[in-house]
């Protein structure tokens, strides 16, 4: 292991360089660029023998890569905003086909107005789509992650394509300190990928993506749901795994607490959750609880780490239009429906469009969630 | 079913008789030389031509009508389909 004084983009990059992709392919769009660009430049340095597609667009990016791990390769790209709605259609295709895919997103506010700055509509639009989605914190818990997630993807159990995604500029333009593993290790913890349902092999024929009848597009769509469903156990062991290996966890994989014993929790995901912890150092009454992973989505682990609390405020940074919330607010209002005694469930939209979050915004919502009504949404603007 | 409904098996659509979509079924008439346009022209490529004689196969022929379309002789016919 060595350690590492990076900007965050560039120590992910030698995070997938350890992983040794056969085919990258990318389009480069801010904040992702400098990603696919230290990997382009380790590609060409000859430091891998990956095989770098330069595309014209994410569409045809994000296609390349599904036609590429069809074949039977272990694959990377990455992306953000518009580029990664211009990949919305592939994406689904790559989840149905169940592709092990793995994609940074470098989380950035979507049009109209144009923006380059960090929030997480970007990836949270695209939920539903059947890819594994884990959300991260520091630039060393991006690193950390990517590697977990080709071993996540490529389990024979999971075969399903990952989002790493890490909130834009805020991580990837920043220099943090970061531990990066020595590739023996990667290479023990990672082995080879040896596809079985995905390969061009001409002795073997098959089909991928073929035309279903409605039964049998009914059933592998339900197939695709409950593979997801499950997959949460194989993230958490992989997470595990992970932890003894490098001596590096993030809770159970699926959340992480921090100081969750007040009576008040904080819901969050990404790299806010360093802002909140350093919030609720200063406090008494309030805890975190970090969404690690949001597809798929921890029921049962929310409800045991929010059972017991008066209130829930969930911090997000994208706003479901007509909703009036954010997405994660409404999912944890349904988890804690069942319970007998409900703690009170407010909201907070923040940070859109890469605007600064602010300590004493969180410390001046904690106080005001004491006389919010449940459900109410504060918005800081 | 494998992971994502890959299908292992080649060939496996030959399981799916196209032909009860057809409305209109192309005819070849007496008129027909044999030439074997059509045979070029089919997009499904159930239209073969043996010792002169053009064959269509009606398992999976979808009634596009190209054929009569293509027919330099205009020895094809088309009748709707009675169902």
């Amino acid at each position: 292991m060595t350690r590492h004084f990076m900007e965050g983009s560039k120590v992910v990059a030698e995070a997938i360089f350890l992983c040794k992709p056969d085919v990258v392919s990318a389009y480069p769009i801010t904040p992702q660029t400098h990603i696919v660009e230290t990997l382009a430049q380790l590609i060409a340095d000859g430091r891998i023998k990956s095989k770098f597609l330069e595309v014209e667009s994410e569409f045809t990016a994000i296609s390349s890569v599904a036609g590429a791990v069809a074949a039977g390769s272990r694959t990377f790209t990455a992306t953000c905003s518009q580029g990664l709605a211009l990949m919305h259609e592939v994406l689904f295709a790559i989840a149905g086909m169940r592709l092990p895919v793995v994609m940074v997103v470098a989380n950035r506010a979507l049009s109209a107005p144009i923006n380059i700055w960090n929030d997480q509509q970007d990836s949270i639009s695209e939920r539903d789509s059947g890819w594994i989605q884990l959300y991260v914190e520091t630039a060393q818990e991006a690193v950390d992650t990517v590697i977990q997630a080709y071993k996540i993807a490529e389990d024979r159990r999971v075969l399903l394509p990952v989002m790493v995604c890490m909130d834009g500029f805020i991580l990837t333009h920043t220099i943090e300190p970061v531990n990066v593993p020595d590739d023996v290790d990667v290479n023990k913890f990672l082995p080879k990928y040896k596809p079985t349902h995905a390969l061009l092999d001409s002795t073997i024929p098959m089909t991928l993506g073929p035309f279903a009848y409605p039964e049998p597009y009914f059933k592998l769509r339900k197939e695709l749901s409950l593979a997801i469903d499950n997959s949460k156990k194989n993230i958490e062991e992989i997470n595990e795994e992970f932890g003894e290996k490098f001596k590096r966890k993030y809770g159970n994989g699926l959340i992480e607490e921090y100081r969750n014993d007040k009576k008040i929790a904080i819901v969050s995901m990404g790299s806010v959750c360093g802002t909140i912890r350093c919030v609720i150092d200063s406090r008494e009454d309030t805890g975190l609880v970090k969404i690690r992973c949001y597809r798929p989505f921890p029921k049962q682990d929310l409800v045991n780490a929010l059972k017991e609390k008066e209130t829930v405020i969930v911090i997000e940074k994208n706003i479901s239009l007509g909703l009036g919330s954010g997405s994660v607010l409404s999912e944890i209002r349904d988890v804690l429906y069942n319970l007998k005694e409900k703690p009170k469930v407010v909201g907070a939209v923040v940070g859109l469009g890469g605007t600064d979050v602010r300590s004493k915004d969180i410390n001046a919502l904690i106080d005001k969630s004491k006389t919010m009504e449940d459900g109410e949404v504060e918005w800081f603007i | 079913m494998e992971p994502g409904g890959a299908i292992k098996k080649a060939g496996s659509s030959k399981e799916i008789k196209t032909g009860s979509w057809r409305t209109f079924r192309p005819i070849v008439t007496d008129r027909c030389k044999g030439c074997g346009i059509c045979v070029q022209f089919c997009p499904e490529g159930c239209i073969k031509v043996d010792k002169g004689k053009v064959e269509i196969d009606y398992d999976y022929c979808k009634g596009c009508l190209i054929c009569v379309n293509e027919c330099p002789t205009k020895s094809m016919e088309s009748k709707r389909e009675e169902k």
